[in-house]
């Protein structure tokens, strides 16, 4: 498939799933067992977003601040998330970490 | 008629100005996405036009993460299509409403179904029970975040275009991650899915096909489920 179509295949999958109940499925209301496990989606779904690419380095485990600025960056800004839910604080803070560190080491 | 032209109006306006204390994040938002689509391996264009094929924050940003990896196509759809399941839950919270509207805005409002459009339009449809209100109120919700994102993710293609690699500019979609990560962690099981998605994806980051990522966000769903079980 090429870009462009997997692009085109994500935004209908994405329109159908803001349709499913609306114009789809109908009067039916959700039933537990799947509103249950939509629910931790997003926080599982960022996590596994997250992890990987701030605390592997060329594909292995790296914490060190030194050859791996971006782990202790990510840990910065996710206090300052956690602090401000502000997006212009914590992306800054984040970058300015990488860049500060990268001149230190 | 003239009764529902002023309703439509007011409506309309209503939903921009609940919309409009939520723009001090996309605005950001939307200039970093496209920033990241400037630099992205599916190209400036084709990346920024996920804003208006998809548009959906988290998955957009997910989908030129795994075109930058190398992903193959069907992991790509269907972690993408994971990331926007939460649709399915603000759809069929919202349907006893939009069932009361016209055949063709009950078709095309869903387009604009975002998790802050659906955040205020639920509160306010608790308030009021007119359909041709709450209709109008939801399509000014709805474009008051479309609106600046197709601009703004413009604008950051233009602005990511002079920006050097070596700013590490493709470390804010992690970062972006972090700040939507945040707030849903409501409780325990949240935290627990997090934490184990979060695990399972860093030990599965070799997996074949880019499936890492999914392998982790579902092991942290499972994870989830079952703390919910034992401690709701």
């Amino acid at each position: 498939m090429t870009n462009v179509g997997i692009i085109f295949a994500i935004g209908i999958g994405t329109y159908l799933l803001r349709l499913s109940f609306i114009g789809i499925v109908g009067d039916r209301v959700m039933p537990e067992w799947a509103l249950v496990p939509v629910r931790f989606v997003a926080p599982a779904v960022l996590a596994a977003l997250i992890a990987p690419a701030v605390l592997l380095a060329d594909g292995a485990l790296d914490l060190s601040p030194a050859s791996n600025p971006r782990a202790l960056a990510a840990l910065v800004a996710l206090l300052l998330a956690w602090k401000t839910r502000s997006v212009p604080v914590v992306i800054a803070a984040g970058l300015v970490a990488v860049w500060a560190l990268q001149a230190v080491f | 008629m003239a009764k529902h032209q002023s309703t439509r109006r007011k409506a309309l306006a209503d939903g921009v100005r609940a919309f409009a204390p939520l723009l001090i994040a996309v605005v950001p938002f939307g200039l970093v996405f496209g920033i990241v689509a400037a630099g992205s391996e599916v190209g400036p264009w084709l990346g920024g036009a996920t804003s208006f094929i998809i548009f959906a924050g988290a998955a957009q940003l997910a989908t030129l993460q795994l075109f930058d990896a190398g992903a193959a196509g069907a992991v790509v759809i269907a972690t993408a299509l994971v990331i926007n399941a939460r649709h399915l839950m603000y759809s069929a919270a919202l349907a006893p409403a939009f069932r009361e509207f016209p055949k063709g805005a009950r078709f095309a409002l869903p387009y604009l179904l975002t998790d802050q459009a659906f955040a205020i339009s639920i509160v306010r449809f608790g308030e009021v029970e007119d359909p041709v209100y709450r209709q109008w109120f939801f399509t000014g919700a709805g474009l008051s975040l479309w609106v600046p994102w197709q601009i703004f993710t413009i604008a950051g293609i233009v602005l990511g275009a002079q920006i050097p690699a070596s700013w590490s500019l493709d470390f804010a979609i992690p970062l972006m991650f972090v700040i939507l990560l945040v707030p849903t962690i409501k409780g325990r099981p949240e935290l627990i899915a997090a934490v184990l998605g979060a695990t399972v994806a860093v030990v599965a980051a070799g997996a074949p096909y880019g499936l890492g990522l999914i392998i982790g966000a579902l092991s942290g769903v499972a994870a989830g489920v079952l703390a919910y079980r034992a401690a709701p």
